[in-house]
Order: C-alpha cells, then sequence, then structure tokens
C-alpha cells in the first residue's frame, strides 16, 4: 500500500544563488579523487594501486577490510598520481589523472526483463566488484551495506530539499530507464518492498510517478520531506534490531547502468550554487571531481567556503579540493570570519531564522525572499536550554533534545529507547541549525552512533 | 564602531595566556561580545550556516516583556507613597520617588548576582551564562519597595549559589533562580515580606485609616476571621482613599500596594503577549496556569466551604503574583518540563495548587510561589512519563 505522507513540521532555509537549469560549457577537471573518509563505515582501508599505475573507470582502488567484498573504484580511467595520507598515516585521497578519452571496464550487459530472472548472487556479486555497492546505505548507522545481511525494505528518496539542492529531475533527466532497471536490482535484495518517495508539493509531477515493482509513496510538507530517514519513520521504522537500505536517486540510476551498459559510469551532473557563485547552473563530470575548473572566475571576490554537498550537511573544501562520492553539489558561501557590532540585538530582517526572539524579523519577509548568510556561528556556544524548536523542525516521533542528553551521558538504553537508530547525521541537521545554544549536534549524533555500533 | 573594536584589540593580550590579567579572560570575553558577535565559524563538517538567533537575543528578549511591569512598578510605588502619605505629587514625583527606591533594588540584585556569575565564570575559565540577566531582573519584581537592599544582596547570592551553581550553572539548576531568593527571604527575613511592607512611606507616616495591607491578606484575612463577603471586606478596605479601592478594575489594572512588578495584570499580560509572539515563552504553560487555577477556583465557589473559597473565580487571576508567576516564573526553559504535553500539565497543578495554598493555608497567603517551587520539582518527573509514553510507542510500533 502506497503512503501519501503530508508533513507540518520543518523549516525551508532559501538562500540565494540558485542553479540555473542548464549544463554549463566547461572543460573537464584533470584530476579526480576517491576519498575513504567519505564513508562513514570504513575503519580498516586497504589500497590495492599504488602511484603510478594506471586505472581503468571501475578499476577497484581499496576495500575495508570490515567489509572485503565491497570494492571502492576509480570514477575515471587514468594514472594513479598520488596517495594522499593524514596523521597517522590515515589514508585521505587517492588523486587520479583523467585521460582525455575515458575507458571502462566491461562487464556483462542484461536487458531490464533479464534482471528479474537472474540470481541474487550474481547481482550481488556484479554490484560488489564493479564499485556501485557503496550507493547502498544502511540504517542503522548510515554506514554502506553488508552485502551478507537482508534488509525488511529498501527506501529510495528522488527529491532533496536541502537549501540550493540540485534539481533530481533535472539532473537524472532521460535516466528514467536506467531508474527502473536498478529498482528492478533492488527488489531482488531485499526480503520486503522497494519504497520510492516522490515529491507532492505544489506544481510538482514527478518523473519516477511511473516507476514499477516499487510503492510509490508521495510526501509534501518543508525541509526534510525530502530525506530518506524521514520517510522510513512514516513507512517502515527502524526498530532495535531493524535493517533497512537506503540509496541515491543517482546510485539507483548508477546501478542501473551498470546493468544495462555493462559498466561503473560515474558520470554525474552537479548543481554549483551558493550566494557567491557568479553564474550558478549545472555541470556535468564524474564523482570525485576536483572543484577547480568551475569555480575558476565564476566566484566573488571576497572570501569564500566551499562546501561539498548542502549547507547542512556537506563538508568544507579546499578551491581544489574534491566533491565528495555521495555529494552532487557544490556550495559557495561566505565565510563570516568577522565580528559583527551589537549583532546579537540590533533588529534585522535580512537575517534568517527559524526564531522569532526580539528583533528577529525575517518572519515577515515572504517566502520567495531569497538570503545570502555567512557562515559565523552567529553567538557562542552555551549550555544546553530547551526552547522546544528541534521539535518544531523535526517531522518524526522523536524527541532530539533527550536524544542528544541521552548520547552526551553515554546511557545506552535511553538512545536506543529514543529512537537513535533512525536517525543519522541528517536528520538532526536542522536542529543543529536552530540551536540557539550553537552546539555541534550532527557530531554529538555520530558519536552516540559510533558508541551504539561498537558496543 | 572601530574605535571600541580596537580598544578590545588592543587589550587582548593582556587576557590571553601569559598575559598578566590571563585568569580575567573570562570576563573580557563577556564585555567584549556584548559589544560584537565573535568572529567563530562553524566547523568543517555539519551544518555550515546557523540561525541567527543566539541565547543573548532570547534573555533580552524576556527582559523587554519585563519593562512593562518595571516602568508600571517604578509609577506604581510613588503613587502608592502619595496615597498613603495623603501628599499630592505630580506625575514626575511619583516616578521620581519610584526611581529613588526601585533604583537601587534593581542595581544590587545584578551587582550582588553577577559577582557569583563571575567569580564562577573565572573558576571554571567560560564567558558569563546570560541566564542571570532575566534572574537579575525578576528578583526586584517580586520583592517589596521597602526591602532593605542588604536583604536583597543575600537573597540574590544565596539564589545563584545554591540554587543555580551548585547544580553546574545555568542550564542545570533545578528551582527558578528568581523565586529561590524570594522564598529564601519568605523564610529567613518573614517580617520584611509580610504585612503591611508593600508601600514605600519613607520617613513619612500614613494617613489615619490606612491600611498598606495586600489584596491577598485582606482576603485571608477575611476568611480566617469569619468576617463576611471576601469581596466585601476588600471593598471595605481603606475606604480613606477611595470608596471601593480594590476593586476588580483597580486590581487588574495594578492600583494596589504590593511586590513592585507584580500588581499590574495588564502589564503581566503585556509581557505575555511579546513572550508568546516571540515564541520566547512557552503560551502552553502560560494558558494553563491560568486554565488551572481558574477552574479550580470554580470549583471552589461550588464547594464553598470557607469565604475564601466563595470569592469570585477570576478575582483569583488579579490579585496576588499569580499572573506575573504564571507568565516569567513558570515559563522559565529551564526549570519548567521540557516535553510538550508535561507543559500542560505542569502549567495546570501551577494553577491548582496556587489556588489550594491560597484558600486553605492560612500562613502562606500567596500560592504561586511555592506552587512553582513545587513544580519545579515535579517537572522532570512528568517529563520522565511522557518521554516514556514516546519510548513505548516506538517499542509497540515494532511489535506491531
Amino acid at each position: 500500500m502506497s503512503h501519501t505522507i503530508k508533513l507540518k513540521k520543518g523549516f525551508d532555509i532559501n538562500l540565494s544563488g540558485k542553479a540555473e537549469k542548464k549544463l554549463a560549457e566547461c572543460d573537464q577537471p584533470k584530476t579526480f579523487a576517491l576519498k575513504p573518509t567519505d564513508f562513514v563505515g570504513i575503519q580498516r582501508p586497504k589500497v590495492l594501486v599504488s602511484e603510478g599505475d594506471t586505472v581503468k573507470a571501475g578499476t577497484p582502488l581499496l576495500f575495508c577490510k570490515m567489509l572485503e567484498d565491497v570494492k571502492y573504484c576509480s570514477p575515471v580511467s587514468g594514472e594513479i598520481i598520488e596517495i594522499k595520507r593524514g596523521e597517522k598515516r590515515k589514508l585521505l585521497e587517492i588523486i587520479i589523472l583523467a585521460d582525455e578519452k575515458i575507458v571502462s571496464e566491461e562487464y556483462k550487459k542484461f536487458s531490464i526483463s533479464d534482471i528479474q530472472k537472474t540470481e541474487k548472487q550474481e547481482i550481488v556479486d556484479l554490484m560488489l566488484k564493479s564499485g556501485v555497492w557503496p550507493n547502498i546505505i544502511q540504517r542503522p548507522y548510515g554506514v554502506v551495506a553488508n552485502p551478507e545481511e537482508t534488509p525488511k525494505s529498501i527506501f529510495v528518496s528522488t527529491f532533496d530539499t536541502n537549501p540550493l539542492a540540485a534539481d533530481i529531475s533535472f539532473t537524472l533527466k532521460g535516466d528514467e530507464n536506467s531508474f527502473q532497471a536498478g529498482i528492478n536490482v533492488l527488489t531482488k535484495l531485499t526480503s520486503g518492498k522497494v519504497n520510492v518517495g516522490i515529491n507532492s508539493n505544489a506544481g510538482q509531477v514527478s518523473m519516477f510517478s511511473a516507476i514499477k515493482n516499487a510503492e510509490i509513496n508521495t510526501i509534501s510538507g518543508k525541509h526534510p520531506a525530502g530525506n530518506v530517514g524521514v520517510h522510513i519513520h512514516h513507512i517502515d521504522p527502524v526498530a532495535k534490531g531493524d535493517l533497512v537500505w537506503t540509496v541515491s536517486a543517482y546510485g539507483v540510476v548508477q546501478i542501473g547502468k551498470l546493468f544495462l551498459e555493462g559498466k561503473y559510469d560515474a558520470t554525474k551532473i552537479i548543481a554549483l550554487a551558493g550566494s557567491e557563485v557568479k553564474t550558478p547552473q549545472y555541470y556535468k563530470t564524474f564523482t570525485g571531481a576536483c572543484i577547480n575548473k568551475f569555480i575558476d572566475n565564476n566566484v566573488s571576490e571576497q572570501e569564500v567556503r566551499f562546501i561539498s554537498g548542502n549547507v547542512l550537511t556537506g563538508e568544507k573544501i579546499k578551491s581544489d579540493g574534491y566533491l565528495g562520492f555521495y555529494h552532487d553539489q557544490v556550495t559557495v558561501i561566505p565565510e563570516g570570519n568577522q565580528s559583527e557590532f551589537l549583532g546579537w540585538i540590533l533588529p534585522t530582517i535580512n537575517k534568517l531564522s527559524f526564531h522569532k526572539a526580539f528583533g528577529l524579523l525575517s518572519f515577515l519577509n515572504s517566502k520567495e525572499k531569497e538570503y545570502v548568510i555567512d557562515t559565523n556561528l552567529k553567538g557562542e556556544h552555551r549550555a544546553f536550554v530547551q526552547t522546544g524548536m528541534f521539535e518544531k523542525v523535526t517531522p518524526m516521533d522523536i524527541l532530539p533534545t533527550y536524544l542528544i542528553k541521552a548520547i552526551l551521558a553515554e546511557d545506552y538504553d535511553e538512545m536506543e529507547g529514543l529512537g537513535i537508530y533512525e536517525m543519522i547525521e541528517e536528520d538532526i541537521a536542522l536542529c543543529e541549525f536552530v540551536d540557539v545554544s550553537k552546539n555541534n549536534l550532527q557530531k554529538i549524533l555520530r558519536d552516540g552512533l559510533t558508541l551504539i555500533k561498537n558496543s | 564602531m572601530k574605535f571600541i573594536k580596537d580598544i578590545f584589540d588592543k587589550n587582548k593580550p593582556l587576557f590571553e595566556k601569559g598575559g598578566k590579567l590571563e585568569k580575567l579572560m573570562p570576563l573580557f570575553i563577556t564585555f567584549e561580545t556584548l559589544f560584537f558577535v565573535p568572529d567563530h565559524v562553524t566547523p568543517g563538517k555539519g551544518a555550515q550556516i546557523r540561525d541567527a538567533v543566539d541565547l543573548k537575543r532570547m534573555m533580552m528578549t524576556v527582559i523587554i516583556a519585563m519593562l512593562p511591569c518595571l516602568i508600571f512598578g517604578i509609577w506604581n510605588v510613588g503613587y502608592q507613597h502619595a496615597l498613603a502619605t495623603g501628599e499630592t505629587m505630580s506625575l514626575m514625583q511619583q516616578i521620581g520617588i519610584g526611581l529613588v527606591v526601585v533604583l537601587p533594588i534593581v542595581i544590587v540584585s545584578y551587582a550582588a548576582g553577577l559577582t557569583v556569575e563571575f567569580i564562577f565564570g573565572i573558576k571554571k575559565g567560560h564567558a558569563l551564562n546570560e541566564g542571570f540577566l532575566v534572574s537579575g531582573m525578576l528578583i526586584p519584581l517580586v520583592l517589596p519597595p521597602t526591602i532593605p537592599l542588604w536583604q536583597v544582596a543575600i537573597a540574590t547570592v544565596f539564589a545563584v549559589l545554591i540554587g543555580k551553581e551548585v547544580f553546574g550553572g545555568t542550564g542545570m539548576n533545578i528551582f527558578n533562580v528568581a523565586l529561590t531568593a524570594r522564598a529564601f527571604l519568605y523564610f529567613a527575613y518573614p517580617s520584611q515580606i509580610s504585612g503591611t511592607v508593600w508601600t514605600y512611606l519613607g520617613d513619612k507616616t500614613p494617613i489615619d485609616g490606612y491600611t498598606g495591607s495586600t489584596s491577598l491578606a485582606i482576603a485571608n484575612e477575611a476568611s480566617v476571621n469569619k468576617a463576611g463577603a471576601v469581596v466585601d471586606a476588600l471593598a471595605h478596605s481603606n475606604t480613606v482613599l477611595s470608596a471601593d479601592f480594590f476593586s476588580f478594575s483597580n486590581l487588574f489594572f495594578g492600583f494596589i500596594p504590593g511586590s513592585i512588578g507584580e500588581t499590574s495584570t495588564l502589564m503581566v499580560l503585556i509581557g505575555a503577549a511579546i513572550l508568546i509572539l516571540t515564541g520566547v515563552g512557552s503560551w502552553k504553560i502560560i494558558v494553563s496556569v491560568f486554565g488551572g487555577a481558574y477552574l479550580t477556583a470554580l470549583l471552589f465557589n461550588i464547594i464553598g466551604a470557607n469565604e475564601f473559597m466563595l470569592m469570585p473565580a477570576h478575582y483569583h487571576l488579579v490579585i496576588g503574583g499569580l499572573a506575573f508567576g504564571a507568565v516569567f516564573m513558570a515559563t522559565d526553559p529551564v526549570t519548567a518540563s521540557q516535553t510538550e504535553k508535561g507543559k500542560w500539565i505542569y502549567g495546570l497543578l501551577i494553577g491548582v495548587l496556587t489556588i489550594l495554598i491560597r484558600v486553605f493555608n492560612p500562613a502562606y497567603p500567596e500560592g504561586i510561589m511555592l506552587a512553582i517551587l513545587l513544580m519545579n520539582v515535579f517537572a522532570p518527573l512528568i517529563d520522565f512519563y511522557v518521554v516514556k509514553g514516546n519510548k513505548q510507542r516506538r517499542i509497540q510500533r515494532a511489535t506491531v
């Protein structure tokens, strides 16, 4: 039975610098990278290549000793020019100098109807060695799924409500066939259903609504309506001992292409967005692209921050840094490293706030108003003060304040009882944004998940 | 702005590690951040942007909400003084007297409290928490204008030290800080906070037939002495000033003796409107305290075992400190219930208890203070069961 979910809680952060739906003409970046740090679960990465080796797109570069069968593969063909390590020889990046013409590892091709008839093991083996498997994330913990387990259901969200998010109906346009093939593959992996969440906000007709072999659930509301964690919570929640897998819409297409075209296709359309980008638009490139080509002469003069991903859950990178494995957008916003005279009390309508405390008048603006927000913390760290706001931006039957307190107290029973298995960082990102006390809630949540996982 | 920034930047090395005044860094930061929101940026991972709100602004909102009560209170001190002494005074003269009486109390409260906060801040190495800015203003508003300043100081130090810091500072306290101060005075120095202390007379003597009792005390007395209806007792009191000194409208507008800031229900309601519109105070708590009190009073009207029980229910909402407590004390986010369902129960019980104490306990004419302090203790218990309900739903969902 498909679900229709109308969410009342949440908050849309409307930033200026939305990407125009247009593919930019731009040379491909010279280098690409695979960053083991993008994969939360990787504990003991083992590199399979060395500097100077040449690889094809889809050649395995590393695996994790905890899940040896899952191979992490090169997005492009070329030469390994650097294996970057940090403190204690922690593996940071494997950098590939890309060929002019990308050559891929070749695998057997399937037709859409073939997939249904193929044995599960054959499907899993192909996914593991080709490099598409890391698209599959498991809940709880938000780590790469273990291929030996079977989830009770699989969830795919086909829309992203994060600030300045890439429009999936644009980035995956024309990939409907691959998406369907990907869904068919996923149905072989679960004992339950594949759930596809589509957006039913006003005026939206999803290109995915005609997908077969899956439950189509329509979800409407403010951010985080697009977060797959919210869909899971309302449709098939994760209790202790449960296992649910999630795949991004891009991941489903990539899996589909592997079967239809017989190759690991890491081409990706990404959005370059943010108030400091001169012409925000879309770029066609590959996973792990170096961002320098896109931002050259395209960013304002002031000090800015480059973010791989969106402003709520992304990661700060350098101007010659690399796009994260799961990211399909680069956001550029002003760095807020300057103090502001009486900024804590002067009335303003230009600073976005979920709150309406004295002088915070942004709620008077029209919903269409776009804001420029810098990276300033806008206050100092303080003790937890309960304002009831976390609950107002979390459209789940979860008490974030109590969960965070349980994590800080390292109380395992409380963490479990209060639903830590249902949450990963992105589900608490809005709480972090609205927090009066400026705590780093995503980090606290991850610490809690690590505690539980290792217990 | 530049020159203020320069002053801070120039003196900063003194307070930094290795500087002469290294230990006073928290003090320095407190003042610097009063002028400037610091240049701190978000960490490289996680939310890269943050909401414009911070604790300073939240607390300032509460202080702004209290200003109508403070300003009215200052005038009313002068006005009551003029009434009691029979002098004719202009509005400005009344305000002048009010300022002379009230400002020192406010200053002493802030000075005493902030000193304790700073000592703990320096000891623990953190900047001042903004919470006391609110408590420091609440304390004077719940005290009589005649309170000796040294008692204000002692009570504030006690409240901050025993009521808050020993529990771990802002956010950790169990009892509302301002009410702790008032309760301390109530039990340590009862003669200065009960009886006829509510009108500032200075060195003047009151006119003949004047009584400085509060409406609550008169109602209580009438009930204990079985001297007829409470409303009649109120009507026949202070007739030397006006025919119906304790009329409902006077009680509502607050032209009566009482604690500095809590006599005017109207001003409290203006504050409530500010708190509710800004979302800083919980409307659920405010509404449920009033609701709980009114319904209990109605029930007592029906039972009617003593005269106080027979007092019209709406009188309860305007006499004493019920309105002030409901709006400014019960809503303290740290000591109140923190779950949304819990807030209804918490507020309702405060309302019920207040009326119970007023009507049945002749020793404590004001019920709201003890009701809130008692419910402060029960708030975590209420939350415990609400949170347990959440956990239970999760378990049931899994077994279906």
